[in-house]
């Protein structure tokens, strides 16, 4: 990425997710989610056309581009649908990329070419029910007997917990305590199947309804010793550093979320007409879907700004707060006002902004609140 | 088992499609262009065969220089090379030039077994060219297949018909037609979009393929289109109120347009 021109093959990438997202998502989502059915076949060809290998090394069998081109595709996944696209970037963004980045090379070579075929999908375990803002203080417990981890404790809202397809989720749990009286917090793959590893009814949930998500309880639950996802006692600094890459996914989610307002929008004011004109020539409209437009517009921004300080390798924790804070409001805001514009029908599920409206209030809780957000940014102008 | 794959960029049939007021041709500049899907189908059939039987897989297109776009779709669906051909020359040439320009171009393309086209494309709708180039080239024509397969150098295909299912044999070298319901296209994954951007594209112009000029394009074409009119769009339906005798009115309006 050089500036903000995307370049050829990004371009390329966009345009064609774009397309499918029309031609196989659109068309057959609005079901799946009135049925609070997972979209199986959806997922399948996105794993064919290699989505779920996006910033994955070819030798891992994935496609040898970057977290850029991930988030690209989620822009273009939630302008038509964010279930589709949290489902993509749960198994990626916190399940693949960890495991690329911290896992041996036997985890690696076991886990990754499925996950980038899309045929696996990955989750990530650390909210509990006692809470999720707070990782730290997380009470589910893991301990080392007899080249086994003895897992204890639960888990919830964890997104791909419970597929026919979950191939493991990684869970944060508490391994003992580091020398000055800290927890130690490691994480450890958990295959999907595992004996006292257990995964409960589906939630109902308010939006996303076309993704899996789940509470998990572990009783006595035993997996190998090899099975340490990275360094043992590392795991609060792995997953602080999987959080920040993922908030530059849920921004782009956001933003796509955002912008699929404004194409409806666009769409709709020029067909809807009322006191004997489209609704499209009252100022009071433009103005409205103007504001959408540049809060779109300008939270695309700051997550490809985001974005390209990471690939540089530069810290980019601020920025990653900042464009997750602006895209979910963006999200949020356009949402509410697309179902305005969109009236009667906007309050619809049939119609996709009415699904937008429902799915864009989790993108300001989920990986990190707008508070812990705002706390990020405060904390690291050393407030 | 070496392919040729004809690959034709059309205006997309969502956007907006005229003709030029000047000489009827196809106003390129008013519509978005697309490989068309008909194309990407055969594509698709030339990559399964490839990745069955082994080869290579070359895309071929006559089309102007904007054209590339749909050559490069085919490169990055996985096709191994192409062959363009873009000359000025050609603009507003019929289904005959353009199949003569197509079997020079063919004959530039070391050993071929088989060449796929679609049966018609999205745009002219003129569905011959295949059947003229396999007689130019002198290939058994086996058209519109819903179904191709390959075993040493017998090809058989089966078409589909309002009847039945015709299956059709012959020996390689062919060409083959496929139709609209042979396959799913795939997307080009990122990697194979990646991978394009260094495949061959070998450029050629009509003098190149030992053409005369004025026997391609506008001058040399046998056929000339007039015009195109849109359809007229959809009046609204007519209402019939049901006082007991609304089957009667039913079939008395379906027997006034002719259909029963
Ligand atoms: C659909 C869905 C999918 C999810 N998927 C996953 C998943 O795959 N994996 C996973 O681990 N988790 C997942 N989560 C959990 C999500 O990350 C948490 O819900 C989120 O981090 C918030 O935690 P909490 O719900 O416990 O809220 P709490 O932490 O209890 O927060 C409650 C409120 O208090 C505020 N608050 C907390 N601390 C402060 C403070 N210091 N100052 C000011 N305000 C504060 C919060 O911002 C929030 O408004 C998912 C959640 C949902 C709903």
């Amino acid at each position: 990425m050089r500036g903000f021109q995307l370049d050829e093959e990004y371009e390329a990438l966009r345009k064609t997710v774009e397309e499918f997202a029309h031609a196989e998502v659109a068309p057959v989502i609005g079901d799946f989610y009135e049925r609070e059915e997972f979209p199986y076949d959806i997922v399948a060809k996105m794993g064919r056309m290699g989505l779920f290998g996006l910033p994955v090394p070819e030798e891992y069998g994935g496609m040898g581009g970057d977290y850029f081109a991930l988030c690209l595709a989620l822009e273009e996944l939630a302008k038509v649908d964010s279930s589709v696209a949290i489902t993509l970037e749960a198994s990626v963004s916190l399940a693949a990329m960890p495991l690329y980045r911290f896992g041996t090379e036997e985890q690696r070579r076991h886990w990754l070419p499925a996950l980038c075929r899309g045929e696996l999908l990955g989750a990530f375990g650390l909210t509990e029910p006692g809470g999720g803002s707070d990782a730290g203080a997380l009470r589910t417990t893991a301990r080392l007997e007899d080249g086994h981890w003895v897992i204890n404790g639960s888990k919830s809202f964890i997104t791909n917990s419970g597929t026919d397809i979950t191939g493991f989720v990684t869970v944060a749990a508490i391994t003992g305590e580091q020398p000055d009286g800290r927890k130690e917090i490691s994480t450890i793959i958990v295959p999907a199947g595992t004996p006292g590893f257990s995964v409960s009814k589906k939630y109902s949930k308010v939006g996303w309804n076309a993704s899996d998500t789940h509470e998990l309880s572990f009783v006595d639950c035993r997996v190998p010793e090899a099975n340490l996802l990275g360094e043992r006692g590392r795991g609060y600094a792995q997953f602080l550093q999987t959080l920040d890459e993922g908030r530059i996914a849920i921004a782009a989610i956001g933003v796509g979320l955002a912008q699929g307002c404004v194409d409806e929008c666009v769409r709709y004011v020029g067909e809807r007409e009322a006191f004997g004109h489209r609704i499209g020539e009252y100022q009071a409209i433009q103005f409205k879907i103007a504001d959408m437009e540049t809060r779109a517009h300008t939270a695309r921004l700051a997550y490809y700004h985001a974005a390209a300080g990471m690939l540089r390798g530069e810290p980019f924790k601020k920025e990653a707060a900042i464009a997750k804070l602006v895209s979910s409001e963006a999200a949020m805001d356009n949402a509410r006002q697309a179902t305005q514009i969109f009236g009667g029908y906007g309050f619809m599920n049939e119609f996709p902004v009415g699904r937008f409206y429902r799915d864009a209030k989790i993108l300001e809780i989920g990986e990190g609140t707008s508070e812990v957000q705002r706390m990020l940014i405060a904390r690291e102008l050393g407030l | 088992m070496n392919i040729v794959v004809l690959v034709k960029l059309v205006p997309d049939t969502y956007s907006e499609r005229k003709l030029s007021d000047t000489d009827h041709t196809l106003d390129r500049d008013s519509a978005d262009a697309v490989l068309d899907e008909i194309n990407e189908r055969a594509v698709e059939e030339a990559l399964q065969l490839k990745e069955a039987h082994g080869g290579e897989v070359t895309a071929l297109c006559v089309g102007p220089d904007r054209a590339v776009d749909a050559v490069r779709k085919a490169l990055q669906m996985g096709a191994d090379k192409a062959v363009h051909v873009s000359d000025a020359a050609l603009h507003g040439s019929d289904v005959i030039t353009t199949a003569k320009v197509l079997a020079k171009a063919v004959g530039t393309i070391d050993g071929v077994d088989l060449v796929i086209a679609g049966n018609e494309a999205s745009d002219g709708r003129a569905g011959a060219v295949p059947a003229i180039l396999a007689e130019l080239l002198g290939l058994p024509q086996l058209t519109h297949a819903n179904k191709v397969t390959v075993e040493g150098d017998t090809i058989t295909v089966e078409r589909a018909t309002d009847d039945g299912v015709l299956h059709l044999q012959a020996t390689l070298p062919a060409l083959v037609s496929v139709s609209e319901k042979i396959n799913e296209p795939r997307y080009p994954s990122f990697k194979g979009i990646m991978a394009a951007k260094k495949k061959p594209i070998t450029t050629l112009t009509v003098a190149d393929l030992g053409l005369d000029p004025a026997g391609v394009g506008l001058s040399g074409a046998w056929t000339a289109v007039l015009e195109a009119a849109p359809k007229p769009p959809r009046t609204a339906g007519e209402r019939v109120e049901d006082n007991g005798d609304g089957g009667t009115k039913i079939a008395e309006y379906l027997v006034g347009q002719k259909l029963i």
